[in-house]
């Protein structure tokens, strides 16, 4: 049975993983060629964001162009959920409408869920909550593959909030999945309790979980998410855990910066080593427009 | 006259195979071979009959919040569930917090054909945690209790003043035992589930420092307390060692909190939303020690009723709770007595004997004398819970689809016969 949605990484299994990398690298390699795909010709994408972002609705549109689909931005503000409709009626609505694919960006945790138990449209989960953001592992997956070649084997440490990243849930399982060994690093504020068994070592000193590092994956403070005191000061977060040059000296000799963005300069990640020649963070969008090109044709495209 | 003929008799106190005969609203006789006197017979062989079960804690809605359950409504779903007597919270619209408000719900109960239904009034006007309502003339008025329930009184010294002025009047105060500074916007149980899932987590200590405040305050005062829906471990002990110390301290649980854990939310099943949380295995099987060792003293419902549009949605945004009238004693059943974790007069304890005594209600009792609040139960009956044949407005059930044991096939209220 081919999958309607893309919900989140805990539903993939390793060849459906592998599946769609193999597709995005693909996809990857038709961008650096100037290549249009006419593959999703006809296909209508709504992408309906409950959330701000850039980044990822760009994206979306941008892999919606390539593969010659087209795509319809919906945002919670001015659509009729300003006049109280809810989620299921807006699906349902979006459906009769005649949309294939539903690309969704939602505060509340399993929203694409309860979407995609409503609508026969594909539904993307482009984040949800503290949840998931799936399309954001598969590309940093991907860029971490093409970088090093091979997954399984590589140190990877995801640094930073923890506790409100969908970013660092969806990594770990993608990576690990893959055969990488995940550390997750943050104070015991940002850290909630469970990543071990979701496959991470849990490391609260960062200059230990960095050691011999190949990849490290700085998270973005959420500071739209934080409702209590999870640290006193943004400078004390940059003194223990921020990614600096200095600290990356202690990381393996081939490590690569990565970071989801947007990057607080100064915070999570000093501008110097942010800008610096080991740093992915600018490699990281292109293969987000590829894995979403990837993702999309994985669940629209014809029959394979 | 009623003649229950061959039944096997559940008491507190022990099993007895015999005849019951119901007379005028009262328990005429118990004993073997009884006559009939032209009483209609019902041969119980093979059945239990136990005293009516009493549900300490249920939501029925009335007034101002209709759309999900009513006084008529929550009556017959007590009675499916076996329920001669429930008492509702006063977290209504408005909240239950004056004589006049309780007298109304008093009157609903005795126009419904149903369970008999007795109001907890608030604790304080609006439950706004400030100033205190009237004890004393909601106590003349019918209420059983007092509680603000899901909005906790915050303000220790306003909780021990309330303990102290409901001492006056003998009125037993419930506490719904929640810092909601530390639940915070919690959803879910605080633990490994809410991380794999990203749902904010309400931690145990949100419950179990709660109830170590209020065990404290009633110590201090001398007041009795009962704390409502105990699901941690820690606030168990915190009982149990007040209980040791000779605190007029009673508690409850609810069938959700020994029959499942927070795995129920990774599906993001909003019928698994529940206040306080399902907790992981290990709370589980505290509060099942809490059961077996008399700590916890009685089963209670927490029957939450909602309308199917305010649970059909985002996790995060749907309301908290489980109905629970109607699956409460074949969960109980199929869950302790089946595995031999209790006895049946140990459930006739919990379900019916305690919320008697605590809320100083007639019933609990299969004896000559005592009203015939009685509730005849098949064993032997195993089903697939299906909420569409709930009589409860509620079919926001944890139990939908469950396989449960032991059903409940008639209801007497006093000596009158109710529809199951």
């Amino acid at each position: 049975m081919k999958r309607k949605d893309l919900l989140g990484i805990k539903d993939l299994s390793k060849s459906e993983l592998n599946e769609i990398l193999q597709s995005a690298n693909a996809m990857r390699e038709t961008i650096d060629r100037r290549e249009r795909l006419t593959t999703l010709a006809g296909k209508q994408i709504a992408t309906l964001f409950f959330e701000n972002s850039t980044r990822t609705r760009n994206s979306f549109d941008m892999a919606a162009k390539k593969t010659g689909a087209q795509s319809t931005g919906m945002s919670a503000s001015t659509s009729s959920v300003q006049k109280g409709e809810t989620l299921i009626d807006t699906g349902k609505t979006l459906d009769a409408i005649g949309f294939d694919a539903i690309v969704i960006r939602h505060p509340a945790s399993g929203a694409p869920r309860v979407l995609a138990e409503n609508v026969k449209a594909s539904v993307v989960n482009a984040g949800d909550g503290m949840n998931e953001h799936p399309t954001q592992a598969l590309l940093d997956v991907l860029t971490a593959k093409r970088h090093f070649g091979d997954i399984a084997g590589l140190k990877i440490v995801i640094v930073g909030d923890i506790k409100h990243s969908r970013v660092a849930r969806s990594d770990v399982l993608a990576f690990t999945k893959l055969g990488a060994e995940v550390t997750v690093c943050a104070p015991y504020t940002l850290m909630p309790v469970g990543f071990d068994g979701m496959g991470a070592k849990v490391e609260t000193d960062f200059d230990k979980a960095i050691e011999g590092a190949n990849v490290v994956m700085a998270l973005r403070l959420q500071l739209e998410r934080m409702d209590q005191a999870y640290f006193p000061s943004i400078a004390e977060y940059h003194k223990y855990y921020g990614v600096t040059s200095k600290r990356m000296l202690r990381a393996a000799d081939d490590a690569v910066i990565m970071h989801p963005a947007p990057i607080n300069r100064g915070a999570e990640v000093s501008g110097e080593a942010a800008d610096g020649e080991n740093s992915l963070i600018y490699e990281q969008p292109t293969n987000g427009v590829a894995v979403r090109m990837a993702v999309l044709d994985y669940l629209l495209g014809g029959a394979k | 006259m009623i003649l229950l003929k061959d039944a096997t008799v559940v008491n507190a106190d022990g099993i007895k195979e015999t005849d019951v005969l119901i007379d005028g609203g009262i328990i005429a006789k118990v004993g073997d071979g009884l006559d009939s006197y032209g009483a209609e017979v019902i041969d119980c062989y093979g059945k239990l009959v136990f005293p009516g079960f009493i549900d300490m804690h249920c939501h029925l809605r009335e007034p101002g919040q209709t759309h999900k359950e009513d006084i008529a409504s929550g009556a017959a779903a007590a009675i499916a569930g076996g329920y001669t007597a429930v008492c509702c919270m006063p977290n209504t619209t408005p909240s239950v917090d004056s004589p006049e408000l309780v007298r109304y719900v008093r009157e609903r109960s005795a126009d419904v054909s149903g369970a008999e239904v007795y109001p907890i009034g608030a604790i304080t006007r609006g439950q706004g945690g400030k100033e205190l309502c009237e004890f004393g003339a909601m106590k003349e008025a019918g209420a059983v209790a007092v509680s603000d329930d899901g909005l906790p009184v915050t303000d220790g010294a306003v909780m021990l003043n309330a303990l102290k002025y409901a001492n006056t009047f003998g009125m037993l105060v419930i506490s719904h035992s929640e810092d909601k500074s530390i639940s915070g916007h919690g959803v879910v149980n605080d633990g490994e589930n809410a991380t794999v899932a990203g749902l904010r987590g309400i931690p145990r200590a949100a419950e179990s420092a709660a109830v170590a405040r209020e065990v404290m305050l009633a110590e201090e005062c001398g007041a009795r307390i009962h704390i409502a829906h105990v699901s941690t471990a820690n606030s168990i002990d915190v009982i149990r060692s007040a209980k040791k110390r000779g605190v007029r301290v009673t508690c409850e649980t609810c069938p959700h909190y020994f029959s499942a854990t927070d795995d129920e939310i990774l599906s993001y099943n909003t019928n698994a939303k529940i206040n306080p949380p399902l907790r992981a295995q290990a709370d589980v099987d505290a509060v099942i020690a809490g059961i077996v060792d008399g700590t916890i003293d009685a089963i209670a419902t927490d029957h939450a009723p909602h309308h199917r549009d305010e649970k059909n949605r985002e996790f995060d945004y749907a309301p908290f709770g489980t109905v629970g009238l109607e699956t409460a004693f074949s969960v109980a059943y199929t869950y302790l007595v089946q595995p031999e974790i209790i006895t049946l007069p140990d459930l006739c304890r919990l379900m019916s004997a305690a919320p008697a005594k605590i809320l100083g209600l007639d019933g609990g009792k299969i004896a000559e004398g005592c009203r015939a609040d009685i509730t005849v139960v098949d064993p032997d009956d195993e089903y697939t819970v299906d909420v569409q044949t709930f009589r409860s407005k509620g079919k926001n059930s944890l139990f939908d689809g469950w396989r449960l044991k032991g059903r409940i096939v008639r209801v007497f209220v006093a000596g009158e016969e109710k529809v199951v």
